[in-house]
């Protein structure tokens, strides 16, 4: 059972976002990048099937040289081998791009699933998982919270939650699944595998190595173009609701709902 | 030069769901604001009485791909039917509802397609002839403004739940009925849906709830949540929770409302006991009102909220729950 995990550097989750000057990019002024962290219930995911079934788990990631921290993370994590493509070009490239890049990067490894987080927690598009798939022409399974790899190793089960309900899903091998929240408790990674992770094979590629065309990738070859990035709307003051009682602001509260905000 | 708007709906059991209408209704706008036809695609099987509805709502023509092995859903067979059916007509723009099945179908249609996809969008309008979206990013902590590459064919966009205006319908409106015609090898298909666990909750998903009353670590304890879901009951919401909450094992992940579980936008948004952390408030960012009922004067939620008590939600939610049953009889 072997398995590929596609992991992407992105802000933490407590960063407050600034608009850059160019008006329309995050400024990176002072901000904190951690592995997407769904991508980490991926690594998780990946790990156990390899405890079940044998086999290796890949850690493959596509962008700046930063990169290395989370692809090294990974591996501490217990991933087998790591893959860094780096290059200038993975700069504002669309999904679409990343996913030709880490497609051609794993061309060698003979993988039975391939996981991604089911969206970045920076651009929350959730397209890489599908884009993989459709270049691979196999399977997809979004935002599972369960997997379960048959005995045979050719199939697959996973659970995926969608509006008030679980729909149990089965599916053929090799197949893409894009991981969310209640799938797992990632493991962290301890001292001593930090350590060890230094020492397990870590390849690097550039675009052209993977015999793939810059000029295909980064912001001017994007499908989606980013006219401008702005903050939201700042929100009315706050009405403070007062009473003498809990009971008179409960009053207050519902009056002011029912015919001011028309809410219930 | 491609010609038209489609519009994508999702069924189930039986019935358009709520996003369908909205993705039709958003649709029929921005067909008129570049004067062309709106196209509506309906999938499914024993679709005869349920297609022509979509007339109502707008749509010129309704295109019925009815085939028993396009329900249930399946990534595969919805793919490789739209794509036939959008490459044959070639439309200058496709709609589709972020909804969960809205998201695997467009993205892989997308790719399908060759073209690009402006996901999960919140506003939608044309200029100069071509489609520009607006979409949350970093869980709403911030929005960009996105517009299409030259010469892409079509400009696909998929909409969040609960933002786009459902239009009323106008009964003696009636589209044109068209049966698709389309290849499917069973071959393509290779997933199956095997079993559907029901929820045993009848209130709708956080991401398509009009109300949601939620709670975080000032709960104290899980079986307080009994006091913010009589609420719930009682103006027809649905509970979230903070990841706090969540954290502490006091609800399931399913009901984490934040940047890493799920991002809403309901009408009305009650925050019972949540300090309000950044990536809780990226989460709800987009509600209509938000009402903010904490102990906490210098909670941060408070400075998000429209609405605020300062107080022991325990003393507060009871005598809101009594106040709140006098307008909704």
């Amino acid at each position: 059972m072997n398995s590929v995990v596609f992991v992407k550097y992105v802000p933490d989750t407590e960063t407050w976002i600034k608009v850059a000057r160019d008006g329309k990019s995050m400024d990176p002024e002072g901000v904190k990048w951690v592995m997407n962290p769904y991508d980490e219930f991926g690594v998780e995911e990946a790990l156990r099937l390899k405890e079940q079934f044998g086999g290796e788990v890949l850690v493959v990631s596509f962008g700046p040289p930063k990169i290395k921290e989370i692809v090294l993370q990974g591996m501490a994590m217990g991933a087998d081998r790591g893959l860094m493509i780096i290059d200038d070009a993975a700069q504002q490239s669309d999904p679409w791009a990343v996913a030709r890049a880490l497609v051609a990067g794993i061309r060698d490894f003979d993988f039975d699933l391939i996981f991604c987080g089911q969206r970045g927690v920076d651009q929350d598009q959730g397209l890489l998982g599908p884009a993989v798939a459709q270049l691979l022409d196999i399977p997809q399974l979004l935002m599972v919270q369960k997997v379960e790899v048959a005995e045979d190793q050719k199939s697959l089960r996973v659970h995926r939650p969608v509006e008030g309900r679980v729909l149990v899903l089965e599916s053929s091998l090799p197949a893409v699944v894009t991981t969310t929240k209640g799938l797992n408790e990632p493991r962290y990674a301890t001292l001593q595998n930090i350590l060890k992770a230094k020492k397990k094979p870590l390849d690097t590629a550039s675009l052209s190595d993977l015999d793939l065309d810059a000029a295909e990738f980064g912001e001017e070859a994007r499908k989606i173009k980013v006219e401008e990035m702005s903050l939201p709307p700042e929100r009315p003051p706050i009405t403070m609701v007062q009473g003498e009682t809990p009971q008179e602001a409960a009053a207050e509260l519902a009056r002011l709902l029912h015919e001011e905000a028309r809410a219930i | 030069m491609p010609q038209g708007v489609w519009a994508v709906t999702e069924i189930r059991d039986g019935e358009f769901r709520r996003i369908s209408y909205e993705v039709v209704s958003e649709a029929r706008r921005l067909a008129d604001a570049l004067g062309q036809e709106l196209t509506v695609a309906v999938l499914g099987s024993g679709l005869e009485e349920l297609a022509p509805l979509m007339g109502q709502y707008g749509a010129d023509r309704v295109v019925v791909a009815d085939d028993p092995r396009l329900e249930p859903y399946t990534t595969e067979a919805h793919v490789a039917v739209l794509t036939q059916l959008i490459q044959q007509a070639d439309p200058a723009i496709v709609l589709l509802g972020a909804s969960m099945q809205g998201k695997d179908l467009s993205a892989r249609l997308a790719a399908s397609l060759g073209v690009g996809l402006a996901p999960d969008c919140t506003s939608l309008a044309i200029e100069e002839g071509n489609l520009t979206a607006v979409r949350p990013i970093y869980a709403a902590k911030a929005y960009i403004k996105v517009s299409f590459a030259a010469d892409q064919w079509p400009q696909m966009a998929s909409t969040r739940p609960n933002q786009m205006a459902i239009a009323d319908p106008d009964s003696g409106r009636q589209a044109e009925i068209v049966q698709a015609s389309f290849d499917l090898d069973d071959g393509q298909i290779k997933t199956k849906l095997v079993e559907v666990l029901k929820d045993e909750s009848d209130r709708p998903d956080l991401t398509e709830a009009e109300i949601i009353v939620s709670g975080g670590r000032g709960m104290q304890d899980p079986e307080n949540f009994a006091v913010i879901e009589k609420l719930a009951d009682l103006i027809d919401a649905t509970v979230g929770a903070s990841r706090a909450a969540v954290d502490a094992g006091w609800r399931p992940e399913s009901d984490q409302v934040g940047q890493t579980g799920k991002v809403v936008s309901p009408n009305l948004y009650v925050a019972c006991g949540i300090s309000g952390a950044i990536q809780h408030l990226a989460g709800m960012g987009t509600s209509k009102i938000i009402v903010a009922i904490n102990t906490d004067a210098e909670a941060p939620i408070f400075k998000a909220a429209n609405y605020g008590i300062l107080g022991d939600l325990f003393e507060v939610v009871p005598p809101l729950c009594e106040e709140v049953k006098k307008y909704r009889e």
